[in-house]
């Protein structure tokens, strides 16, 4: 029989811990008292030795993850003792069936040295893991692992909200396959996109104990890392940067501000320019389709309708809640939209539709005065327009300088499905309905 | 202020027993039946116990007739009775089919109780009982109520509430008799007094020598009869119960009997001497004190008297044969009865 | 009959509801301690004497036990009395009516007998009666089937249900909060009932339910306008009856917020609040919760005399809202 490897109890109030690095791999040989991993808790990190020597196999305790204590990580066979039928059958019982996986967990065992990344499929345990009842039927039915799901709540618990956030960081990543319930696995978030950067105790070790506060992460946090480290390493962004005037914009708004009819003794919509910059894009988008799409392994999709994320700023992170099928919509109906949208962002009380999808996305600083910047593509979206001030500048028109309100904007593309040319020509089309911004009224 | 209590055994100028003066020959052999049904109904009872026919626990009456039933006989259909744990002569003597009786014993649908009272709560509410009650004086209260409805509703009823010697102690008590006093509501109140609380003699726990002599506590005559002669008691009850329906108040009985059986089926006799027992049971029987007296005044032959035997034991064997017969409740409709409109 | 809403107090609603009763049926009688011309301890019976008089308006002795014992022979024989008794306390002088034979009567008979005897009791603490007159009792005759227990918490429901215990075949007892005798709210005019077994939401919200009774719901719809300042959204349940106890609305709302919090002035321990926490528990309501459900109760304590002890022995506004706050924020 193999011995069983668990995450111990190391710390006196610890339910959950969680590993923070394997110092040996699937397959490899290890003796009694080898420091097998570290477990990282609030306090410090603890080196577990090994329980026995043998072969280290069937390792399922992922990094980085929380793991309640008591789980088993990994398994020690004696050498040439048959392996494979220890760990994983049992854990299948608690597993959904397409993720007990434990043939692909073979492979690797035939390959000696390699990751345990395949392995690393096989949640840890979930009927350990601290989550309010709630959170454990929403997990079950998005399929998603509760074990490399952090809690935000109380002793590490796992809340209704926690889930939420990593359902929309696994909605979110790029499939190459449409998840269903039945095979829940494909909805999973890949392991370990990020590549290896100094560990957490590394960067600790920079600074003075007591001279930060540590805060740890939440879903959403962990979330926006992974997704944005993912985008930015998997998606070859292009940047094209144009400045559009304002002025004429500006005085239409006013005009349309101005003549809003009364609701409820208010005016019935009060826009803002980012509301004119969604309508301009989505029209954009229709004027040159060929930059309307979405890239996939085997196929460019080419959307019918442009589907425009807002990024929304809310306490702990942001969220892109989407105007759908912007061109034909008014912008008072924009307008009104994104009003809503922003007030439910902030209570996090979104539905996944309302985050899920869309063909581009705008981003805008202008209110904090930021001049120009790029942003990072958000999969599945081909591009996305970061959107800086506007502000009064010296321009030259017709050999004569002149002041006109000046707004920079510049449009990332996935290189992969908008070359540059295109995306030039989109952003032009962009710059056409905000300098004439009569155009968006018809 | 009432006087205190006396004894209603006083006989009249004719010599002649008020029951024979005041009652027809036909309602003295139904009295007769009527206490051989009670004292056949519970050696049946006791005898099915013993086989197992019957679970939990009974309390028998057996040598108690003839209070149960002289204090029925000037009772009409309509008028209402509260009994108590040794209530089957109640029952009985208030006019109750013994073959439904034996159903409920038997834990029957067709039982009075449809199997959820059993002995301890056998009723019949269509010929006025209210139910015998597992709490001691738990029922008195209940009478009292019963009399305040007849009086408020002006139906003419008169309310009875047996109890044993050990009630007189029970708060109970007290209370009850004081209301039905100041409200002169028109019950009877039966204390049967068999010398024994369970184990604990009247000496031992009353301070009173009689348990009438309470009445004169609650401004209401106390009067004390002989409990196993039945036209002593069939008399007492006829004042009192005349008493109240003129709206006049309550009174208070006490008929000194004895129960010939232990308090239950547990029960070891320690408390008692055999002697004491048999005394009792070959000297004092009331069944066989009405019977002499039957006989001695001409109006029941032997041959008419073993003729009531024979029909006593014929409904017997019927009532349990019919009791086997019955079908038991669904466990499914446990919950039956708990509320008047289902949950 | 007419539909305009007048302001009454709770007492006079109730005063008014038996006075309907008694005009409407003969068979009503109104029997308590000091309930003629003294107008009862709360005069809430207040003049009906004068109205009625002593044969339908019965002062009884001090006697608990045998008063409650006659109310029940009364009621199975064919009066429809109501009986208050002075403080709820002294139900305990008379458990042995209420639950062995009121509770029991007609399923010991077999269903040959209804008991429609109505007890109305005043309750609990507020009042620095201390510990013998400050109880909430509630909880010890909800235990017991055969019994329905209510808990009105406004002059209407006061008034309504009130009407429809008369009505009902079954032992009804009413437990009435005696700091709400005073508070006034619309009361319609003439006969109408408030269903027995049916909670009220008062309050709709997304973010927390709170099921509270009596007086409870007046203090959980305060703490609800502080925590709605805050963002938080409460939604907030009269339970109104708690046998038979309405677990269809508050399973709906604890589905619709996940959160569960259970406000009730009896003591916390195998109270109200234990009851309701087990059913949801035991209910598709259960893998809707996100938090774990919080009762607050009553304190592990006799009411006490001192007025800031009294208050720290029960359940106030800034409790309830520290409790909804931290359910919400998930940080309990």
């Amino acid at each position: 029989m193999p011995v069983e490897v668990i995450l111990p109890k190391v710390d006196m109030d610890m339910a959950t811990g969680r590993i923070s690095k394997w110092f040996f791999a699937e397959g490899a040989k290890v003796e009694k008292g080898d420091v097998l991993f570290e477990i990282e808790t609030d306090k410090a990190a603890m080196e577990i030795d090994a329980p026995a020597s043998g072969v280290l196999r069937d390792i399922t305790g992922k990094e980085g993850v929380d793991i309640a204590v008591g789980a088993a990580v990994a398994w020690i066979y004696r050498e040439g003792e048959a392996h494979g039928t220890a760990g994983a059958p049992a854990l299948a019982e608690i597993a959904q069936p397409a993720q007990a996986a434990p043939t692909e967990a073979e492979p690797a065992d035939a390959l000696p040295g390699a990751p345990p990344a395949s392995a690393a499929t096989v949640p840890a345990c979930c009927g350990d893991v601290r989550a309010t009842p709630l959170a454990r039927r929403i997990a079950r039915e998005a399929g998603l692992d509760l074990a490399s799901i952090a809690g935000s709540g109380p002793h590490g618990r796992i809340l209704e909200r926690d889930v939420t956030a990593a359902k929309l960081a696994s909605a979110l990543v790029p499939q190459t396959s449409v998840p269903t319930p039945a095979a829940p696995a494909a909805a999973k978030p890949a392991s370990a996109p990020l590549a290896a950067g100094p560990s957490d105790e590394q960067v600790k070790k920079l600074f003075a104990p007591g001279s930060y506060e540590e805060i740890r992460h939440d879903g959403m946090r962990k979330t926006i890392a992974r997704r944005l480290t993912e985008a930015k390493q998997t998606i070859p962004h292009f940047y094209v940067t144009l400045d559009c005037e304002l002025d004429a914009l500006l005085e239409l708004r006013a005009e349309l501000n101005a003549a809003a009819p009364e609701k409820d003794g208010k005016p019935a919509y009060k826009l803002s320019v980012n509301d004119m910059v969604i309508k301009a894009l989505a029209l954009a988008l229709r004027a040159v389709p060929d930059a309307n799409v979405s890239w996939t392994d085997g196929a460019m999709l080419k959307h019918k309708h442009a589907d425009v994320g807002v990024a929304v700023s809310i306490p702990g992170g942001l969220i892109t809640p989407i105007v759908r099928d912007a061109c034909h919509k008014t912008l008072s109906q924009i307008s009104n939209e994104m009003k809503d949208f922003a007030a439910r962002a902030k209570a996090r009380k979104l539905k996944p539709e309302e985050y899920q999808g869309g063909t581009t996305a705008v981003s805008n600083l202008g209110m904090f005065g930021i001049k120009d910047f790029a942003a990072v593509i958000n999969p599945p979206h081909a591009t996305i327009l970061a959107v800086g001030a506007g502000e009064q500048r010296a321009v030259v028109k017709g050999g004569q300088l002149a002041v006109a309100t000046v707004m920079s904007v510049t449009l990332s593309t996935d290189h992969r499905a908008v070359d540059g040319a295109l995306g030039a020509e989109l952003l032009q089309a962009f710059k056409g309905y905000i300098e004439k911004p009569m155009a968006m009224l018809v | 202020m009432t006087a205190p209590a006396t004894t209603s055994a006083t006989a009249d100028s004719t010599n002649l027993p008020f029951l024979y003066r005041h009652y027809p020959r036909e309602d003295l052999l139904g009295a007769l039946r009527r206490m051989h049904l009670i004292r056949r109904f519970e050696e049946a009872a006791e005898e099915s116990y013993m086989r197992g026919l019957i679970h939990g626990t009974m309390h028998l009456s057996i040598g108690q007739e003839a209070s149960a039933v002289g204090i029925c006989l000037p009772l009409v259909r309509e008028d209402q009775i509260t009994s108590t744990h040794r209530g089957h002569g109640h029952c009985i003597a208030k006019g109750a089919d013994v073959s439904r009786m034996f159903a409920e014993f038997f834990g029957k649908t067709t039982g009075y109780c449809g199997g959820r009272g059993g002995s301890m709560h056998i009723a019949d509410v269509s010929t006025g009982n209210l139910g015998a009650n597992g709490i001691v004086g738990g029922g008195i209260p209940i009478a009292v109520g019963a009399a305040l409805t007849a009086k408020r509703l002006r139906t003419g009823k008169v309310a009875v509430s047996f109890f044993g010697d050990g009630a007189n102690n029970e708060g109970a008590f007290h209370e009850a008799l004081n209301m039905a006093s100041i409200w002169k509501l028109p019950v009877v109140f039966v204390c049967e007094n068999n010398g024994y609380g369970m184990s604990t003699s009247t000496e031992r726990s009353t301070a009173v020598p009689n348990i009438a002599d309470r009445a004169a506590a609650y401004a209401m005559p106390g009067v004390i009869v002989d409990g196993n002669d039945l036209s002593a008691v069939a008399q007492a009850s006829h004042e009192a119960v005349e008493r109240a329906r003129r709206g006049e108040g309550p009174s208070l009985i006490e008929c000194k009997t004895y129960r010939h059986r232990g308090h239950s089926k547990s029960d070891r006799n320690r408390y008692r001497t055999k002697d004491e027992i048999d005394d009792w049971m070959a000297n004092r029987d009331p069944i066989a004190r009405f019977e002499a007296q039957l006989t001695e005044l001409g109006i029941a032959g032997p041959a008419e008297i073993e003729a009531v035997r024979q029909a006593v034991r014929a409904e017997i064997d019927a009532g349990i044969e019919f009791a086997k017969a019955s079908p038991a409740p669904a466990t499914a409709d446990l919950a039956d009865y708990v509320y008047t409109e289902q949950q | 009959m007419s539909t305009e809403v007048r302001e009454l107090s709770y007492s006079q609603a109730i005063q008014e509801a038996m006075a309907i009763a008694l005009e409407a049926d003969e068979r009503v009688v109104l029997m308590g301690e000091d309930i003629g011309v003294y107008g009862g301890a709360f005069q809430v019976t207040g003049d009906l004497i004068e109205r009625f008089g002593p044969e339908r308006v019965m002062d009884t002795p001090i006697s608990e036990l045998g008063g409650a014992g006659v109310a029940v022979g009364a009621a199975v024989t064919g009066l429809r009395p109501i009986f208050e008794f002075q403080f709820s306390d002294f139900a305990t002088l008379a458990m042995e009516q209420i639950v062995n034979q009121a509770a029991k009567m007609r399923y010991m008979l077999g269903g040959a007998v209804s008991v429609p005897v109505v007890m109305r009791f005043p309750a609990g603490s507020g009042t620095g009666a201390a510990a013998q007159h400050s109880q909430s009792l509630e909880a010890w005759l909800g235990h017991v089937p055969g019994l329905k227990v209510i808990q009105p918490a406004t002059p209407h429901d006061a008034k309504g249900m009130l009407l429809a215990a008369v009505a009902d075949p079954d032992p009804v007892m009413i437990f009435e909060h005696k700091l709400l005798y005073k508070m006034k709210g619309p009361v319609p005019e003439g006969h109408y009932t408030v269903p027995i077994g049916k909670a009220a939401i008062r309050r709709s919200g997304t973010d927390l339910t709170i099921v509270a009774t009596s007086i409870m719901v007046h203090k959980a719809l305060e703490a609800a306008e502080t925590l709605a300042a805050e963002g938080i959204d409460v939604e907030v349940v009269d339970l109104r009856s708690i046998r038979p106890m309405d677990n269809a609305t508050i399973i709906a709302s604890v589905i619709k917020t996940h959160r569960l919090l259970c406000v009730y002035e009896g003591v916390k321990t195998l109270g109200i609040g234990a009851e309701i926490s087990a059913m949801i528990a035991e209910s598709e309501a259960f893998d809707r919760l996100d938090a774990p459900i919080v009762r607050l109760g009553g304190a592990e304590t006799p009411i006490p005399y001192n007025p800031e002890l009294e208050k720290a022995a029960v359940p106030q506004v800034p409790g309830i809202v520290a409790a909804a706050r931290d359910l919400v924020r998930g940080v309990r």
